[in-house]
This record gives C-alpha cells, sequence and structure tokens, in this order.
C-alpha cells in the first residue's frame, strides 16, 4: 500500500507510548545484583567443585546456598526478558513476529523460573 | 525483519566511469564518488574522479566543487556555507559522517570515498532525502514554550543556567549523527535519532522553558527515545565535537527523576 501522509504525520505516528522508563530502569536496577550474584556463583563453583550427584545435591540444599541460586536464577531471567524485548524491538519489524516473540521471550523466562526453582526444591527436599 | 542485504535498487553497478587527471597534474589524488540518479532507472555506481591537488583548495568541499566546475556538472551535491555552520554538506567521507568543507583532504591517505548519509533514502548522488528526520525535529517544538507574560525586557537567565546550553545551541543540524545511529537505520521512522533529541533536550534544559514535563511526556516511548542504546557512533562523528548520547543520557535521567 502506498504510504501518501506527510512525513509529519509519520513520524507523529500513534503518539507517545508515555512508557518505557520502567523497563529502561528495570533492566538497569536488575544488573546491579546479578554483578555481585555472577561473582558469588563463579567463585563458590570454584572454591566448591561438586564432585558427584551428592556434593551437588548438599550444596543446592544448604539455605543460604539456595537462596543465592535462586536470587541468581530469577534476576537472570528477569534481567535476560527485558534484553533480549530490547532486541526484538531492534531487529523484529513485523509487527505480528515482535508482538509474538516478546510475549514467548516471556513466557519463556517465566517457566524456565519456575522449572529451575521446582528442580531446587526437589533437590532439597523431595526423593 | 532486519535487513541483511541491500535492496535490489540500491545494488553497486561495476561499470562506473573514470575521470583521469590533467597532463601535467603534479599531486594527483582519486576521489571515488558514488552516483544515482532518478532519471536514468539504473542502479548506483562509483564514478572516479582525480583530482590535481596542486590546483585544488585543501578540503573535500573545494575538490567536489573543482570536480563540479571543471570536470562533472552533473554532479549533485548540497553545500552553502563551506565553513561548517550550515550542515548542507554532510556526507559519508572516508566512512565517517561529516561535513565535506571542513575535512581535509589530507586527513585522508588513500583514495577518498564520498557517499550520501547513510540509510537515508537518495534524492541524487549525494544529496539525501532528509524530510523525516525535519519532520521529526518539528515534532519536539524546538522554540520555547513559556505561559508567563512576556516581562518589558527579555526572559532573564543566569549565567549558571545559560551555561547549561553550551554544547547544545551549537549544533547545525546537520544529521551526521542520526545517520551514524544504527537504531536509527533500523527503526527511522519512530526513533528520533540523535540530532533531534539533542534539539528536544536543548529545550528541555532551558531554563526559560515552562514545558519541560510535557516535552518529556511526548518523548517517553520505547521508540522515540529508548532505541538509544549508548553506542556512541553520533558523539564520535560529530564535526562539531557536540555529544549527543550525553544528552540522550541526561533526558532519561530526567525520566527516571520525576519517577522516583
Amino acid at each position: 500500500m502506498a504510504d501518501l501522509r506527510s512525513p509529519v504525520a509519520r513520524v507523529r505516528g500513534l503518539g507517545s507510548a508515555k512508557s518505557g522508563t520502567s523497563h529502561w530502569w528495570h533492566q538497569r536496577v536488575s544488573a546491579v545484583p546479578l554483578i555481585l550474584l555472577t561473582i558469588w556463583f563463579a567463585v563458590s563453583l570454584i572454591l566448591n567443585a561438586p564432585a558427584d550427584q551428592a556434593h551437588v545435591r548438599a550444596w543446592v540444599s544448604s539455605p543460604v546456598t539456595m537462596v543465592m541460586l535462586i536470587m541468581t536464577i530469577l534476576f537472570g531471567l528477569w534481567h535476560a526478558a527485558l534484553g533480549m524485548q530490547v532486541v526484538i524491538e531492534d531487529y523484529v519489524h513485523h509487527e505480528g513476529a515482535k508482538i509474538g516473540s516478546v510475549l514467548l521471550i516471556k513466557c519463556l523466562a517465566v517457566l524456565l523460573a519456575v522449572a529451575a526453582v521446582v528442580a531446587m526444591f526437589r533437590m532439597a527436599f523431595g526423593g | 525483519m532486519a535487513e541483511f542485504a541491500l535492496p535490489a535498487n540500491s545494488k553497486i553497478r561495476k561499470d562506473g566511469e573514470t575521470y583521469k587527471a590533467p597532463a601535467g597534474a603534479q599531486n594527483v589524488k582519486a576521489f571515488k564518488v558514488y552516483r544515482w540518479s532518478p532519471d536514468d532507472g539504473k542502479n548506483p555506481r562509483w564514478d572516479t574522479y582525480e583530482v590535481d591537488l596542486a590546483d585544488c583548495g585543501p578540503m573535500v568541499l573545494d575538490a567536489l566543487i573543482k570536480i563540479k566546475n571543471e570536470v562533472d556538472s552533473s554532479l549533485t551535491f548540497r553545500r552553502s556555507c563551506r565553513e561548517g555552520v550550515c550542515g548542507s554538506c554532510a556526507m559519508n567521507i572516508d566512512g565517517t559522517n561529516t561535513l565535506a568543507c571542513t575535512k581535509f583532504i589530507d586527513e585522508v591517505k588513500s583514495d577518498i570515498k564520498i557517499a550520501p548519509l547513510p540509510h537515508m533514502p537518495v534524492i541524487k548522488d549525494l544529496v539525501p532525502d532528509l524530510n523525516v528526520a525535519y519532520a521529526q525535529l518539528a515534532s519536539v517544538e524546538p522554540w520555547l514554550k513559556n505561559n508567563t507574560p512576556p516581562p518589558e525586557r527579555e526572559r532573564l537567565q543566569s549565567p549558571e543556567e545559560r551555561a547549561k546550553l553550551d554544547g547544545l545551541w551549537e549544533c547545525i543540524l546537520c544529521f551526521s549523527c542520526t545517520t551514524s545511529c544504527p537504531s536509527y537505520w533500523w527503526n527511522g521512522e519512530r526513533y528520533l535519532g540523535p540530532a533531534v533529541l539533542l534539539q528536544a533536550y536543548r529545550w528541555i534544559v532551558d531554563s526559560r522553558d515552562e514545558a519541560t514535563g510535557e516535552r518529556l511526556d511526548a518523548l517517553e516511548d520505547p521508540f522515540r527515545l529508548y532505541r538509544c542504546h549508548t553506542i556512541m557512533n553520533c558523539t564520535k562523528t560529530c564535526p562539531k565535537s557536540l555529544n549527543p548520547a550525553k544528552a540522550i543520557a541526561e533526558i532519561k535521567k530526567m525520566m527516571v527523576e520525576r519517577t522516583v
């Protein structure tokens, strides 16, 4: 379809969304705990390299480890979902594909978060 | 989806012309210039013009004017002030967006490649279509908005308040920065781009302006403002050594400031 709108009409478009600040701010804020959590994760794996499954199970079952691991996963997935949304908005220009993939990323992040927490609870408390 | 290849009608033909330097030329420099005309239905090409620098001014614009005057009058480009004030002769020279009038020929050691500002529709040769960019500038309403009745004399501003406009008022709107920004390339109709956001900030920080909140409202948008990912191409390329990336960062800080 030929676009005969004036440049001003094209630029004004549907107007300002009056949003985007919280997304941008959350992306920055979620990065801060990840710096500390990633260092903790790397250091504890180096100092405490798990030898076998029983060892991993014991490590995950410790309350401190479990809290830190859950925080790492939740902050990591939150930050990743926000970041992936930015990438998709940059590069995907088909409206349907864009909205679909942003929703898919968010669902995937929730799914992975729940799955990771359930896995850890099973290791710590399950059979 | 993202575009990974040039559109078919933008692919470069291999059969560009070469215009040899006149016999007896002492200091020959080759200028490879992007040529495209809407009239012949053909794809763009690179034409090569050999210029005798012994008989040419020092700037890239001098060479282009010499080529147009003496070799090929069909070569089309914008120029006006020839001293870095009007912003007309912005183009991509040796891979960087800058002003042809303030770019020294001897800054480039090899042949000089000259193309129009990247990723804009081309009107002819080195002349890009800037209509959308100008409309974006108009959309941020770059003028003083004030409801207080005007005083008998000028609206006063302290030296400190005036100093906040330094680094902003000097922008000549050449759009070198905007057309160097990948976010603008991919989302040019929705992202305002560094030049326009710097202009928006110029009015946001003006102490005499009373529409700050309204201006921030208009910019608060995932595309208009937040396509900027601070890669700083804009600041690196600015021929006036301004810092659009910082202006955009200041706008983002104000956006957060009014929510917390």
